[in-house]
């Protein structure tokens, strides 16, 4: 048993198509692929959200911001 | 025409040696700004200086030995037969030097077959293997910034660069190699060869080491000690990237026949292949290089929450955690090996932290020593039964093999490393008086240019009309 098929290198090159493993599920790879790039998109969508609201309930005053802009 | 054909394709590998060594270098630039982006102003350049004189160090001790060791140690020696002899390796050997492929009279141990094989390959095989040597060592020297002498990370630098990591590429990462034939233990891209043996050393050293004054509150939780310049740290780990393709090129042979290989490959198609001559090509490793790097970026933001450090290092983490299978992988199994291994080496960095007080400035264990010995185990499962090698009889890959091999190399880069560090401990050569490190490594360096500044100063105004 072997995870691409191949047992042993005894074969002329120009035989031997593919040599990754799992071959014949490319297409569930896929989609974890895209359910992974979405997900991504969903994450960082909530985290960033949760740093606005953060930054936007710091600095009541404008001391910090002015100095912000002072520092360019 | 056949005499023309083989000049040309020595000529080829050659020069592609050469441009593997020149893109690999820029892993040590990266590596030098990375680690005085980490350090804090008043240890700047002696942070430089250790780092960089690293190089100098396991290149000249590489030469004498260090190449010798690879082709010497193959069969352990006393596991699968005896000492290789390497005539070709051996320092005095005129094949070690400039060397046209004709044997000269009375030059004993040199073969005509040898000449014409290494007289124009040895420089180039002999410069990529030290920058992989340099890489290793340089890995240890950021996780113990700030408190580590400098003429102990030498020592050190010189034991994993130029005997260890060799010593484990001889077994590990060679065609002929006793894990390979025994174990099946695969490791294209030297997630363990590399950087487990690496991060086992730097978990040895930091150890004995001990942490940083001040990174540990009296509590024992952990202070953070930020990287004084983040920009030089994000720099650096692009340009670590970017070597990172002459790495990977590196590990390749670029092209060659089934004849030279002389193993079980039937035909005439010539190809590329992997360290162990078993076929890739440069675009698999292409695809997987970048698929596994993005896997770990894309990871690491969420993980981290956009922290700039740990989003890049373990873009690196990811490149590290796949690569002892990419020479084989699918695209999409590299990203996701690059996603979810780093995941867990962060974690790791953080448990072992906290737990164990390891005081680690850059993650280094975390992201070479962890990434690397998962990556091997993880290559173990998805390459089982896999054949490791074109040879007959080479036992095929499979999980324990692959298991064992990373035990042994994170083992081999933690025993004589933690050995060392006790020994230079006690005689009061691995860490700096705490004094030293308060006014901070650079405190002399710091006042004579001060002086010098106000020296030149006044005399240039005293010459003001």
């Amino acid at each position: 048993m072997s995870t691409n098929g191949m047992e042993s290198w005894a074969v002329d090159l120009k035989d031997v198509g593919a040599i990754y493993p799992f071959q014949g599920s490319e297409v569930v790879m896929v989609i974890i692929g895209l359910v992974f790039w979405i997900g991504w998109h969903v994450l960082q969508t909530r985290q960033e959200n949760a740093e606005i609201e953060a930054d936007m309930a710091a600095d009541r005053t404008g001391d910090e911001t002015r100095k912000a802009i002072d520092r360019h | 025409m056949e005499g023309n054909l083989n000049a040309l394709t020595t000529i080829f590998t050659e020069f592609y040696y050469w441009v593997t060594i020149v893109m690999m270098f820029l892993i040590h630039v990266g590596f030098c700004m990375y680690e005085v982006g980490v350090s804090r102003r008043r240890n700047h350049l002696k942070t430089l200086m250790k780092n960089a004189m690293a190089i100098p160090l396991v290149t000249i001790t590489f030469y004498f030995f260090g190449w010798w060791i690879y082709f010497g140690f193959p069969n352990g020696p006393g596991i699968a037969g005896g000492l290789v002899t390497a005539p070709f390796a051996e320092p005095w050997n005129p094949l070690m030097g400039t060397h046209l492929s004709g044997v000269n009279p009375g030059e004993t141990g040199v073969t005509p077959t040898d000449a014409a094989l290494w007289h124009r390959l040895n420089g180039v095989f002999w410069g990529a293997f030290l920058l992989f040597s340099i890489t290793t060592a340089s890995i240890i020297s950021g996780s113990i910034i700030e408190r580590a002498r400098s003429g102990a990370f030498w020592i050190v630098a010189v034991l994993v660069g130029s005997v260890l990591w060799i010593l484990d590429a001889s077994w590990g990462w060679h065609p002929q190699g006793w894990m390979v034939k025994l174990w099946g233990y695969h490791d294209a891209y030297a997630s363990g060869v590399v950087h487990a043996i690496a991060g086992g050393a730097a978990l040895a050293f930091l150890i004995v080491l001990g942490p940083r004054i001040g990174k540990f509150r009296p509590d024992g939780t952990a202070r953070e000690i930020p990287p004084h310049n983040v920009w030089l740290v994000t720099i650096g780990l692009f340009l670590i990237f970017t070597g990172f393709w002459g790495f990977y090129a590196a590990c390749n042979i670029p092209l060659i026949s089934p004849a030279t290989i002389a193993g079980q490959i039937t035909g005439e198609t010539w190809t590329a292949t992997n360290i162990y001559l078993a076929p890739t090509t440069l675009s698999a490793i292409t695809f997987n290089f970048l698929m596994s790097l993005s896997g770990g970026m894309l990871a690491g933001y969420i993980v981290s929450k956009g922290d700039p450090f740990w989003t890049f290092s373990m873009g690196l983490c990811g490149i590290i955690s796949a690569s002892a299978g990419n020479d084989l992988y699918h695209p999409i199994q590299a990203l996701l090996i690059g996603a979810i291994v780093p995941t867990i080496c962060y974690k790791l960095h953080y448990f072992v932290e906290r737990r164990f007080k390891i005081d680690d400035a850059v993650g280094a264990v975390a992201v070479h020593g962890y990434g690397g010995f998962l990556g091997v185990v993880v290559a173990g499962f998805m390459l089982w039964g896999q054949p490791s090698s074109p040879y007959e009889g080479f036992a095929h890959i499979s999980p324990l093999g692959n298991f064992a091999g990373a035990v042994l190399m994170f083992a081999l880069g933690f025993v004589p490393t933690f050995v060392v560090c006790k020994i230079l401990n006690s005689m009061n050569l691995l860490r700096v008086p705490a004094k030293v490190e308060l006014e901070g490594f650079d405190f002399a360096l710091n006042h004579a240019f001060e002086t010098s500044v106000r020296e030149v100063g006044t005399a240039e105004k005293a010459m003001i009309k």
